[in-house]
């Protein structure tokens, strides 16, 4: 027998009582506006979240990142200097100073927001760039991961994820440092 | 009936050997001890804004029961998923299946270094040592795993894989092998000097291997959690992802998930979410990706009534950083892959022998089940485990003539009541050099009480 065969078969053979899956996953929304508290978990997260202005974005990126490599997928919103469409190879991403792309959807529970392949163009923009740039619009907002995988379809595209702040780790003594492998700064800005 | 051997033939964990020898620097156990505390009570923290907390923990406790009582089903149907998105599916019935599989993937494709991210599954299979036997560089790429690799070691935690180390000694790891300045000892600038050394890893790298947290039956996917963004920058470079995974990670649909993420960065380090919570269902373009399910030991641990419930096991490691006994003896002492309470239910399935003192390894205070995720009644089994291992002959002499000693006089009342009365008379009595001999195990490191002048059961009558 190969080995799929043999495991199943010890599966079977090991087989337990059929169990019923839960059924409900309802939980009530709390008070509260969810802008704000997504934007504060996001900044829990070590990240922010801005209101801001359509007019505003072009000031936002030339102020935060003089000088950048900046790559937007959003173009009708944030202008950029580097067209991800042309770029073959995502090693070539390497010196990538800023990703700006568009989420679909936010939590405001854990301050993570969506982005899939559509967003991203190149699946390694968003972990490559030194700092992530990501447009929201405030209603699509949800509070909880339950509404929120009520929302996105998750198969849809090859790739999604939610990103809740910048990369970080605390594998040294547990002290907190920004900036582990990917993006250093998160900015969503609820526009 | 025979008795085992006084001796039990080698290799036994010796889980309180290696503890004492943990405990000796008072001051470092203190310091690991408080380490892991502190993780403890950001989990407490984080837990406590979620009301239904409770809920969320027995629905995940009853889908993963729904699901592990029909894996099979759910497995093949992960698998025509999986394929219907263009990812090949691989069965593994044990370790070395897994590493032939995985070795075969990376030498069809001629790739000569492989980044990989967390995967406490590949640490069981000890995949990088067969790998690296066969000419493959294999670079952890999660800090803490880089620095036990670096160490030469194996992790200590399924989620801080250097709890154990301090920053000097990282500091020195790091001039040795990246160059750092030799007195630096940073977090911040350590953490800088091995992210441009990764980075270099990750642009040079052939292929790339992730765990797997959670797959989905419906829509063949997996989903990787990371916060340093290590698992996805690996495998959206590398032509190849390979994706190791245990066959009882399945979960039936996506918004499963939802319950699952908002308990497991909690229960793990008191986050929200973890950072990256990167869902796979197809391989980019011109990237291949393969799945490989292993068993390992899984599918006979299922028919296992008693102890098939850690199957249920997520990894978040919240019963490792509450358990008194792993913050004072370290992750090294259980001499396991997975260690802490939930390595000493899932270990003694694998080898009764070998990890035959882990169940003991416990006060049975039962923290690590009030902490789990899942509700995996990890006490209740440690207990369970304690009887198996007894009825196997497996431990020592000594414990089992104890054992077998204290059995029989707490199962006699009268004997037990002259057995105390005995006790409390000769502890009164007996110099300390006697009362504290060798044979006192229990007193090596303890002060035994004062002995009463009656028993509870005499001052109960009294009172009454």
């Amino acid at each position: 027998m190969n080995g799929r065969a043999t495991i199943l078969a010890a599966l079977r053979d090991n087989r337990m009582e059929p169990q019923a899956l839960p059924q409900q996953y309802d939980f009530p929304r709390p008070e509260g506006n969810l802008q704000k508290m997504f934007a504060q978990q996001v900044g829990a997260g070590g990240g922010r979240a801005l209101q801001i202005t359509p007019s505003m974005i072009p000031g936002f990126l030339l102020d935060g990142f003089p000088g950048a490599r900046v790559a937007s997928t959003d173009s009708r919103y944030a202008p950029g200097n580097e067209d991800l469409v042309t770029v073959r190879d995502p090693r070539d991403l390497a010196s990538l100073d800023v990703l700006v792309c568009r989420a679909e959807l936010g939590i405001a529970e854990c301050g993570a927001v969506w982005l899939g392949d559509q967003a991203l163009v190149h699946r390694a923009s968003a972990f490559i760039t030194q700092h992530l740039v990501v447009l929201l619009d405030p209603a699509a907002i949800v509070w909880n991961m339950h509404e929120a995988y009520s929302r996105v379809d998750v198969a849809e595209e090859g790739f999604g994820l939610w990103v809740a702040g910048p990369s970080k780790t605390a594998d040294i003594e547990q002290s907190l440092v920004i900036g582990a492998h990917g993006a250093r700064s998160f900015n969503v800005l609820l526009v | 009936m025979s008795l085992p051997s006084p001796e039990i033939p080698l290799p036994v964990v010796d889980h309180a050997g290696a503890a004492a020898r943990f405990v000796a620097d008072e001051a470092r156990t203190d310091w690991h001890d408080e380490a892991l505390w502190h993780v403890r009570q950001k989990r407490d923290a984080s837990s406590a804004v979620v009301p239904e907390w409770e809920e969320l923990r027995e629905l995940a406790s009853k889908i993963k029961d729904h699901t592990l009582s029909r894996l099979d089903t759910y497995l093949i149907q992960f698998e025509t998923s999986a394929s219907a998105n263009g990812i090949h599916v691989h069965w593994a019935r044990d370790a070395e299946e897994h590493n032939q599989l995985v070795y075969s993937i990376l030498d069809r494709h001629q790739a000569r270094h492989l980044v990989k991210s967390k995967s406490m599954l590949t640490e069981e299979c000890h995949l990088n040592p067969y790998l690296e036997e066969r000419g493959i560089k294999v670079i952890d790429t999660d800090l803490g795993e880089r620095i036990v690799q670096l160490a030469g070691k194996p992790p200590s935690h399924i989620v801080l894989p250097a709890i154990h180390v301090k920053k000097e000694e990282i500091g020195q790891l790091f001039h040795q092998n990246l160059g750092t300045a030799a007195d630096e000892s940073d977090p911040q600038r350590l953490t800088e000097a091995a992210r441009q050394h990764l980075r270099g890893k990750f642009l040079e790298a052939e292929a790339a291997l992730t765990g797997v947290n959670f797959a989905i039956a419906s829509t063949g996917g997996i989903v990787v959690c990371t916060n340093e963004g290590n698992a996805d920058l690996g495998v959206h470079l590398a032509p190849v992802h390979i994706a190791s995974m245990g066959i009882e990670k399945i979960l039936p649909e996506p918004h499963h998930l939802a319950v699952f993420l908002r308990l497991l960065a909690r229960s793990a380090t008191g986050q929200s979410i973890t950072v990256y919570t990167s869902h796979f269902h197809r391989p980019r373009s011109g990237q291949e990706m393969h799945i490989v399910l292993v068993d390992n030991g899984r599918s006979k641990h299922l028919g296992r009534k008693h102890f098939r419930d850690a199957l249920k096991c997520i990894r978040c490691g919240a019963c490792i950083n509450t358990c008194p006994v792993y913050r004072r003896s370290g992750g090294y002492s259980y001499g396991s892959t997975i260690p802490g309470p939930i390595g000493s239910i899932l270990t003694p399935g694998v080898d009764l022998k070998k990890y035959s003192t882990l169940p003991f390894a416990s006060t049975l205070c039962g923290s690590c089940g009030d902490v789990c995720p899942v509700k995996i009644d990890i006490p209740k089994q440690l207990y369970r485990w304690r009887q198996t291992v007894m009825d196997e002959g497996g431990t020592t002499l000594t414990k089992r003539l104890a054992i077998t000693l204290i059995g029989n006089v707490m199962g006699r009342p009268r004997l037990y009541r002259l057995a105390g009365r005995t006790i409390r008379w000769l502890l009164r009595r007996l110099p300390q050099r006697i009362v504290y001999a060798r044979g006192n195990i229990w007193g090596r490191t303890r002060d035994l009480p004062d002995a009463p002048r009656e028993s509870f059961l005499d001052w109960f009558k009294k009172a009454s």
